[in-house]
């Protein structure tokens, strides 16, 4: 039974593959840099690489959905996580384009820089062909991001007290362990279950690696997510303090950050305490 | 008398099964319910078990399996990982098994002209067209492969004839990301040579048309008794590579025991190195391109003591080498592979001479020359139109003697393959092929040898 819905599905695809997108993409474009996309080439493309999790109208249905524990995106909903526009926007073609690129660490969506830069353009281009919203509203204005003030550890200390004050630990934990009091409760858009980040033994966030892209999550917020955007609350510089400080909590990840924060009573001290030494258990992860 | 049995007018027996096969084939292609047919074949890599694993549709990693993908290339090169948190098996269901079966009953037509007929019992010596056709299975490939932990990965196929007669085809464990860099990733056991254009991924299946010529050629006139190589084979030894974080630019150093795979140490202790680089990139709206060279080279035998009271094998070695460079070029669901080789063996290898005996008159290190074209078209990820054409020229005969194109080699091979389903937990291809080979002067009285190869197949992995 299932074998036949499966090639039903199939045929079903073949048939899509057969039309020409252009009434979409007529609707629809997408420009990243100099890169213009293009809606029937990105459609090739999502029938061989992505409607395995996405499903066949990008609803975040596909076949393997079932099997995994943080559900696809829903294109369809158009509600994306890592964003640089406000909470609440549709994200910008430069936004699609680097999920694509740098995928989820936390999840199984990998990273396709095996694709070329016009194949991830035309994916997004295509992607934004499977929701209505697209055609009906503009991405956001990204939120800027002002630059990097000098790290200090004064600066570590607001973030420090930043991150209690936003009640940050009652998710993400007091040593960012990602074991908050409230972290068993949470929820995403889908009524999933979702872990908080777990800052002690990850050295890469969901939407990215670098400090700016830290600034961002917490600016903008991780639509879908119980993560909401703390843009109107607290100021860039404070900002800056809390990313500072959250570095510190990747306590087996080398940064300037930690390393500052090392050199101090306090932040040896804590530290020292946040690591942990065992035996080794295979899944790379450091403690 | 011989000849009369293997006359022409078996043919018309050939060409109704030949029919009923093909008819057989296209109902099974036009109901959908193909899939519960009993089919498949090979001796490659396509693991559905990485599929379940990670969810994605075998099309992610394969064009058409089990021709590689770009990112499935970037996969196998990161050590079986997609880089993220899903990768080390702790991550994984306690009742996943990486485990994946392929084999591919099929039909298929051998035939050769000028085949050597001659009669055991008479004696009478003769030369004739010899055609073989009927129902067969392929051997059989038990994928076993994944993560032992984060950045360390396994390859382990135990692989049967179509008899049932097991061997290891790959037996590795590969260490990824040594000090925290792509650039360093070492490898050890027995696994399939690094180079663009694999063997292990060719996308034919028949007698004459599922290898390169080009990797298995050796010059007429050696003993291949003690001099057996195909740098489309698995090999023995430890490999150190590495790649850029968007695996465009690629290299591989290989240290190998002198073996062609073989277990036992049954050449000796010869060592050989295989080197390759490779650097891709982007071309507009096109695709990716990829350009490659390779070098192999290695030592031989040329004699042992068999037959003896202490068994001695491998000895007088000599050397050898294959040199060459390749492409992979896409114009969107076109695509080319393209393959330069040179080849060289030492004289004597080329000549059959034990080393402790001098050459013979006129002996030289024979040279020859090969070439590559394969186009592929991709209408979609289940449906692909393949095509070889392989041409191989001996530049320099290991005797004076001997005929300048004695052995060259044309190789031609058309057919397509066709996916069903694509689905991220088995895989099943109906495969149609057609192969032809013909080398000059290599038949007993001399004359050109044809052979061909028709192949009906029901491929399948699960």
């Amino acid at each position: 039974m299932h074998t036949r819905k499966s090639i039903l599905w199939m045929f079903l695809a073949s048939a899509l593959l057969a039309l020409p997108s252009s009434a979409m993409a007529q609707k629809v474009e997408g420009h990243v840099g100099k890169l213009s996309g293009q809606a029937d080439a990105g459609k090739q493309l999502y029938f061989r690489y992505c409607w395995g999790c996405h499903g066949f109208r990008g609803d975040g249905n596909g076949e393997n959905a079932p099997y995994l524990n943080i559900l696809p995106r829903n294109f369809v909903s158009a509600t994306f996580k890592c964003r640089s526009t406000p909470t609440g926007t549709l994200p910008t073609d430069e936004d699609v384009f680097n999920a694509i690129t740098r995928g989820f660490y936390t999840t199984y969506m990998p990273s396709w820089t095996a694709l070329t830069h016009q194949q991830r353009a035309d994916l997004v281009v295509f992607i934004k062909t499977l929701s209505p919203r697209w055609a009906k509203e503009k991405a956001g204005e990204p939120v800027k991001v002002p630059a990097e003030p000098a790290l200090t550890t004064d600066g570590i200390k607001r973030g420090k007290e930043l991150f209690a004050k936003l009640e940050c630990w009652k998710c993400h934990g007091q040593e960012g362990r990602g074991d908050g009091p409230s972290a068993a409760t949470l929820t995403d858009s889908n009524d999933q279950p979702i872990r908080p980040y777990n800052f002690a033994a990850g050295t890469r966030f969901k939407c990215g690696e670098t400090n700016q892209d830290l600034y961002k999550i917490f600016m903008t917020g991780l639509d879908g997510t119980p993560m909401p955007s703390y843009g109107e609350q607290i100021k860039p510089e404070e900002a800056w303090d809390l990313v500072h400080y959250l570095r510190t909590l990747q306590v087996t990840h080398n940064s300037a950050e930690l390393a500052l924060w090392q050199g101090t009573k306090e932040g040896a001290e804590i530290v020292k305490a946040a690591k942990i030494t065992g035996t080794p258990t295979g899944s790379g992860i450091k403690q | 008398m011989l000849q009369e049995v293997l006359k022409l007018k078996k043919h018309r027996v050939a060409a109704v099964a030949f029919i009923a096969v093909y008819g057989w084939l296209f109902l099974s292609i036009a109901v959908p319910s193909a899939s519960a047919l009993p089919i498949p074949k090979g001796n490659v890599h396509a693991i559905p078990a990485f599929a379940r694993k990670y969810g994605m549709p075998c099309s992610s990693c394969h064009e058409a399996w089990p021709k590689l993908s770009p990112f499935g290339q970037q996969f196998k090169d990161s050590g079986y990982q997609m880089g993220n948190e899903k990768d080390a098996p702790i991550y994984q269901n306690p009742s996943y098994w990486p485990v994946s079966f392929r084999i591919t009953p099929h039909w298929h037509r051998e035939g050769v002209d000028h085949a050597d007929i001659t009669n055991a019992v008479t004696g009478d010596t003769a030369e004739g067209q010899l055609t073989t056709h009927g129902f067969d299975l392929s051997g059989l490939d038990i994928l076993t492969a994944g993560t032992l932990a984060k950045n360390i990965s396994f390859l382990l196929v135990p692989s049967a004839d179509n008899a049932g007669a097991f061997h290891f085809e790959s037996a590795n464990v590969r260490f990824s990301n040594l000090l925290g860099s792509s650039w360093l990733n070492i490898k050890a056991g027995k696994f399939e040579l690094d180079n663009i254009i694999s063997e292990k991924r060719i996308l034919g299946l028949s007698n004459n048309g599922g290898l390169y010529q080009m990797y298995h050629f050796q010059p007429v006139g050696e003993n291949t008794n003690l001099f057996t190589f195909g740098l489309g084979d698995n090999q023995l030894g430890a490999e150190l590579s590495g790649h850029s974080k968007n695996d465009h630019t690629r290299f591989s150093a290989a240290l190998l025991s002198s073996n062609d795979g073989n277990v036992s140490l049954s050449n000796g202790r010869g060592y050989d190195t295989f080197l390759t680089f490779s650097q891709a990139f982007e071309a507009g709206s096109l695709g990716l391109q990829r350009v490659g060279a390779f070098a192999y080279i290695g030592r031989a035998p040329t004699f042992d003591t068999a037959g003896g009271s202490t068994v001695a094998n491998g000895l007088g070695q000599k050397s050898f080498y294959r040199v060459g460079f390749n492409g992979l070029w896409y114009i969107k669901k076109f695509d080319v592979m393209t393959q330069y080789l040179h080849g060289l063996d030492n004289a004597f290898l080329g000549t059959a001479t034990p080393s402790y005996n001098p050459l013979p008159a006129g002996a030289h290190s024979p040279t020859w020359n090969a070439g590559l074209i394969e186009p592929h078209y991709n209408l979609n990820p289940q449906f692909i139109l393949i095509g070889r054409y392989e041409l191989i020229r001996m530049s320099r005969q290991a005797l004076d003697a001997n005929p300048g194109n004695l052995g060259d080699i044309d190789a031609g091979t058309v057919g397509f393959r066709y996916y069903p389903f694509i689905s991220s937990r088995a895989g099943f291809a109906f495969h149609n092929e057609f192969s032809v080979v013909r080398q000059q002067g290599v038949s007993t009285s001399g004359r050109d040898l044809t052979s061909s190869s028709v192949f009906l197949g029901l491929d399948f992995i699960f």
